[in-house]
């Protein structure tokens, strides 16, 4: 029997992909696989570790706990829609940089997402604030002390220089 | 870590919902916000072969403030419920309660209608339901039942839903003038699964405490209200030694052991934590 496939049409980073994928694709797989946006790290796929957090509808979610098939209709970002390039990165990954956030790097995409939201709607967060806004992604290597440094240093980031603080726009493809 | 292969639904509306549930019978699966169902559809511990995906069907993502209950419909997400204001005004405990299901990214996708019908005796929501008295707006092929809360939950992960139904709305109810409420809860790291939890709702008239109540997580097999008016009755608020309520919290609880902790020690955290919720309940 081969499995019956649905055509979807979902918006990444502004761009509208158009792909047939079977109903249990997961989104995470359909972001790596299907569109071969790789930035997303899959980790635990119960929802544990939030290394697949993306933005959806400007939100953080897990794209392990989400179908691709359920996805058409929602704004969907991944770190690589968050200003990509060394030349328009964003505050939260200039901060990363900065205050050496990470180590092998794999938890990080799911960390940028998640902080990039987190700092939006909390501009200014304490040290403790910024503590409990990462409670819910694991890392392995850096021991989290950084990462919360990188949390304030970001919220100083995108105060200085608020214009840069957006993310990117984008076409149809 | 992948799941099986599934027939994906997307009804429109709650009758077509409903239409599709009764024909697929018990191969069928209602899909809400699925941070549950996705975890174990992913770790192949359950196979439906349709999914019904409601998350399309207009009108089940309101909150509805009335004099008796805060009524909240399938799809309103945790964090939807956690930031209404209205709902805070008129039940403090929804919010209290909220706050520590699991982390943000759940919570904006996950449904407080989805955690109550998934009915884990470690999730905060069906114990506050119990605790509020809420009732359960049950649709089915032939129209709508309500189910009392305290008949609704029947084991652990067991409701009395069946196949062909959909729990469309859950009204919490309101307490009475002149109670307070708080909700406390020890976990591993904030957000995790409750090591033990407990609601409780203290009400004050004319400087007297007239009734007490608190609700538990992860501790009883199936979300339970505990009545312990006859206990602290009749005293003032401030002066209460809440150690009286000691033994009937330690006859209600049937906790067990995991990995996380022993049973002992859930019988120990469930004492204290509810000492210190009426404490913080009669303060607010
Ligand atoms: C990492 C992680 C940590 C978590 N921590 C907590 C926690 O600390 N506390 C907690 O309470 N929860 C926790 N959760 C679970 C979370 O609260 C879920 O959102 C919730 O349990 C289920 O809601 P849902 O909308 O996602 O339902 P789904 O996953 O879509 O569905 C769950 C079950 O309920 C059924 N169902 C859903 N909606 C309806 C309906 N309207 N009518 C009939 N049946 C329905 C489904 O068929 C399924 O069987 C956690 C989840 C994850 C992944
Ligand atoms: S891979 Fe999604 S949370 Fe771990
Ligand atoms: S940097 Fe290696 S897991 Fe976080």
């Amino acid at each position: 029997m081969t499995e019956e496939t649905y055509a979807i049409a979902v918006t990444v980073n502004g761009v509208v992909y158009h792909r047939s994928v079977p109903g249990r694709r997961l989104l995470s797989d359909f972001l790596r696989h299907d569109l071969e946006l790789t930035g997303t790290h899959v980790g635990c796929e119960h929802g544990v570790c939030g290394a697949c957090t993306v933005l959806v509808d400007g939100e953080p979610m897990r794209s392990c706990l989400m179908f691709a098939v359920s996805a058409p209709g929602h704004e969907i970002t991944t770190v690589e829609g968050l200003g990509n390039t060394p030349e328009a990165m964003n505050p939260v990954q200039q901060a990363f940089i900065e205050c050496h956030g990470l180590q092998c790097g794999f938890c990080t995409p799911g960390f940028l997402t998640t902080i990039t939201a987190y700092l939006r709607d909390h501009p200014d967060p304490t040290s403790a604030e910024a503590r409990e806004a990462i409670s819910g992604n694991l890392c392995r290597c850096t021991g989290y002390q950084n990462i919360v440094k990188a949390v304030l240093r970001a919220a100083e980031i995108a105060r200085e220089a608020p214009a840069a603080a957006s993310t990117s726009g984008g076409a149809s493809a | 870590m992948k799941p099986g292969p599934f027939v994906y639904h997307r009804p429109l509306s709650v009758q077509e919902a409903l239409s599709v549930l009764t024909d697929v019978g018990h191969e069928g699966k209602i899909l809400a916000g699925g941070q549950s169902l996705i975890p174990i559809l992913n770790m192949r511990l359950a196979s439906p072969s349709h999914l019904v995906d409601i998350n399309r069907v207009p009108g089940l993502d309101e909150v509805t403030v009335s004099s008796e209950a805060v009524r909240v419909g399938a799809l309103v997400r945790h964090r939807q419920l956690e930031r209404d204001t209205g709902a805070y005004a008129a039940n403090p405990l929804l919010r209290q309660a909220l706050h520590c299901v699991a982390h943000p990214a759940i919570r904006n996708r996950g449904t407080t209608v989805g955690s109550i019908a998934h009915a884990d005796a470690a999730g905060e929501m069906p114990s506050v339901a119990v605790l509020t008295e809420a009732v359960m707006e049950i649709r089915g092929p032939s129209g709508v039942r309500e189910v009392a809360a305290d008949d609704f939950f029947e084991g652990a992960l067991e409701t009395c839903l069946d196949h062909d139904e959909i729990l469309e709305a859950v009204r919490f109810g309101r307490f009475p003038e002149g109670t307070g409420t708080a909700f406390l809860e020890s976990a591993r790291r904030h957000g995790d699964y409750a090591l033990a939890g407990v609601a409780a709702a203290v009400t004050v008239t004319d400087g007297t405490i007239v009734s007490a109540r608190a609700s538990f997580v992860s501790v009883t097999e199936v979300p339970t209200r505990l009545d312990l008016t006859e206990a602290v009755a009749g005293q003032e608020p401030g002066a209460v030694d809440w150690s009286v309520i000691d033994d009937l919290v330690q006859e209600h609880i049937s906790p067990e052991a995991d990995i996380h902790a022993t049973a002992d020690y859930r019988r120990v955290l469930a004492g204290e934590l509810t000492r210190r919720a009426l404490a913080q309940a009669v303060t607010r």
